[in-house]
């Protein structure tokens, strides 16, 4: 494990924003944590980045602890955090081999990493220009490059796509991948489930400054149920009728009714056969598979025990 | 150990300060509507006072030989204030999380900032002399003079610019650090920069007689036109070794604090 925390908790004056959590990453994964606003995901990035220090638990990066050994963790992680940080009235260039001297990369050296990052984030026809003119994708991406010019082991994303049009987001998120293949390990958070689908091998969901739940994106979504088709119906007799054709209770929406279902045209085939033959007229049918949202949904709206999967 | 070489040692450090004053200059260098506009209100000021309200003030003197010592603290005043502001952008953006999360010592970020801004004071001091001289302003003072002029303004120059990077520290916004350094833009009007200070009401002249400004100004007054300096001297070096050693103490304190979370 290159990030293990154990017991965080952080408060803020009387607020408690961490109660408890506990990360493990391995290294050279994608790992996620995701949550709504106010979960704790920012609090708990700026422990893991020596940020900021946990009331109690204790954190080890790349088996250095966050508070004692604070500069050797700086040494082998970097963060790019929710705001960007980059000097509007510098060049791309500059931003890059101001970071690269700060590494101590001596002056020739650190040019030659700017210009290879310049390159990997396609904005080397931008280099020579101040960053106020550059677009939002553009100053992300720059973003992104400005942590890397540490060839870090640990990099520390803090919701990178909020914001983001949807092709810049995509645009980063080849860029995640890339990173990943190369064999860094990434800890990011966001508020997509989407993204944490995409990108992650595995997915802590925190709410309320505790874990929820966590596991692999798949393991998550098997834990609100298979796939269903969804039949709806014109009056609610007809919706009557057919629950008690298949054996289902009706759900919260009169007109809807959900049929488990394992996703097979066999299996749709076979219900709307034996609609026909029992004379219920359907009007619609869609399938659903369960996303993230719903493992979101069902988890952070209730109460529940943290799940382990 | 990472890949690459940090941490610790003199040199190290230096040559992270190093890397802070080259941007920091740089940044100051491009942001040429601040350094224009700190330069040309104090120039404003003082054309204001010698053409339009210095006829009607008795100083003794020619009033331009009077006026420019308050000048140059004026301006020192105007260029702390846009060093708060640099400071508190850093502080309230994403920059200083960036040089935490890196393996520097991240108080260089303050170095550059403050030598930033002496170099500009640097600048602004000489064109408020040349156009001084251009107005007519004669100083009689020897080489030894100006060089202690030169000096005691310095200290007076790098503890404001330390009392303006504190305050940039614990400001919650750029407008908040251009608000906090409204005193060190005021201070020098209830002074004798542009005034003698024998003509204020007996609270107001015990206010401008015991204020810092008034004997640095008395003092560079002096040296440079060779009105008497008496113990002054003594009493504005030690304001303004004083003055650093406090705000010195008070950013450094500040920002530890700051960016011990």
């Amino acid at each position: 494990m290159i990030v293990e925390a154990t017991g965080l908790h952080k408060a803020f004056g009387s607020t408690k924003v961490l109660d408890g959590v506990d990360l493990h990453v391995a290294e050279g994964t994608v790992f996620a944590l995701l949550g709504p606003n106010g979960a704790g995901k920012t609090t708990t990035v700026r422990i893991l980045t020596t940020l900021s220090r946990p009331d109690r638990g204790s954190v080890r990066v790349a088996g250095y602890d966050v508070v004692r050994e604070a500069t050797k963790v700086r040494g082998v992680i970097s963060l790019t955090g929710q705001s960007v940080a980059l000097d509007d009235q510098q060049t791309g260039r500059e931003n890059l081999v101001m970071i690269g001297r700060l590494m101590h990369l001596g002056r020739p050296a650190a040019g030659r990493r700017a210009t290879d990052l310049l390159e990997r984030f396609d904005l080397v026809d931008a280099m020579e220009r101040r960053v106020k003119t550059y677009s939002g994708g553009m100053r992300r991406r720059l973003d992104l490059a400005m942590s890397l010019v540490s060839q870090p082991k640990v990099i520390f994303l803090d919701e990178p796509t909020t914001g983001l049009d949807p092709s810049s987001r995509t645009t980063m998120w080849d860029a995640i991948k890339e990173l990943v293949s190369s064999g860094t390990t990434i800890v990011l958070t966001t508020q997509y489930l989407e993204e944490a689908d995409r990108l992650a091998d595995r997915i802590v969901l925190i709410n309320g400054g505790r874990v929820a739940a966590s596991g692999t994106a798949d393991a998550l979504k098997s834990q609100v149920g298979g796939e269903r088709l969804d039949l709806r119906f014109a009056v609610e007799a007809d919706l009557v009728r057919a629950a008690a054709l298949f054996g289902v209770p009706p759900g919260t929406d009169p007109l809807v009714l959900g049929v488990p279902s394992d996703g097979s045209a066999e299996h749709l085939h076979r219900v709307l056969d034996e609609l026909r033959i029992a004379g219920v007229p359907v009007a619609r049918v869609s399938s659903h598979r369960p996303t993230l949202d719903d493992v979101f949904l069902s988890l952070t709206t209730t109460g529940r025990t943290p799940v382990q999967v | 150990m990472s890949t690459i070489a940090v941490h610790g040692g003199v040199r190290n450090a230096v040559s992270d300060s190093m890397t802070m004053i080259g941007r920091s200059i740089r940044l100051s260098r491009r942001n040429a509507e601040t350094l224009v506009m700190s330069i040309v209100l104090p120039l404003l000021m003082m054309s204001l006072f010698v053409y339009v309200f210095g006829g009607a003030i008795d100083t003794g003197t020619r009033y331009i030989n009077y006026v420019v010592p308050g000048t140059l603290l004026l301006c020192v005043g105007y260029g702390a204030a846009s060093t708060a502001m640099s400071v508190a952008d850093d502080m309230t953006s994403g920059m200083i999380d960036r040089l935490r999360s890196l393996p520097i010592r991240s108080s260089a970020v303050l170095t550059g900032h403050v030598v930033a801004s002496v170099v500009r004071n640097l600048l602004s001091t000489t064109v408020v002399i040349g156009a001084a001289v251009a107005m007519g302003f004669r100083p009689d003072a020897t080489v030894t003079d100006w060089a202690m002029a030169a000096g005691l303004l310095l200290l007076y120059v790098l503890a404001l610019s330390w009392l303006a990077a504190g305050l940039g520290v614990i400001a919650k916004s750029v407008e908040s650090a251009s608000t906090l350094s409204f005193l060190m833009l005021f201070l020098p009007y209830l002074s004798s920069a542009f005034v003698p200070t024998d003509t204020m009401p007996s609270f107001l002249r015990a206010v401008s007689e015991n204020q810092p400004i008034t004997p640095v100004i008395e003092t560079v007054r002096g040296l440079l036109t060779g009105t008497p300096i008496g113990d002054t001297g003594w009493i504005a070096l030690a304001w303004c070794v004083g003055l650093l050693a406090g705000s010195f103490i008070f950013a450094a304190w500040l920002f530890r604090r700051r960016t011990h979370g």
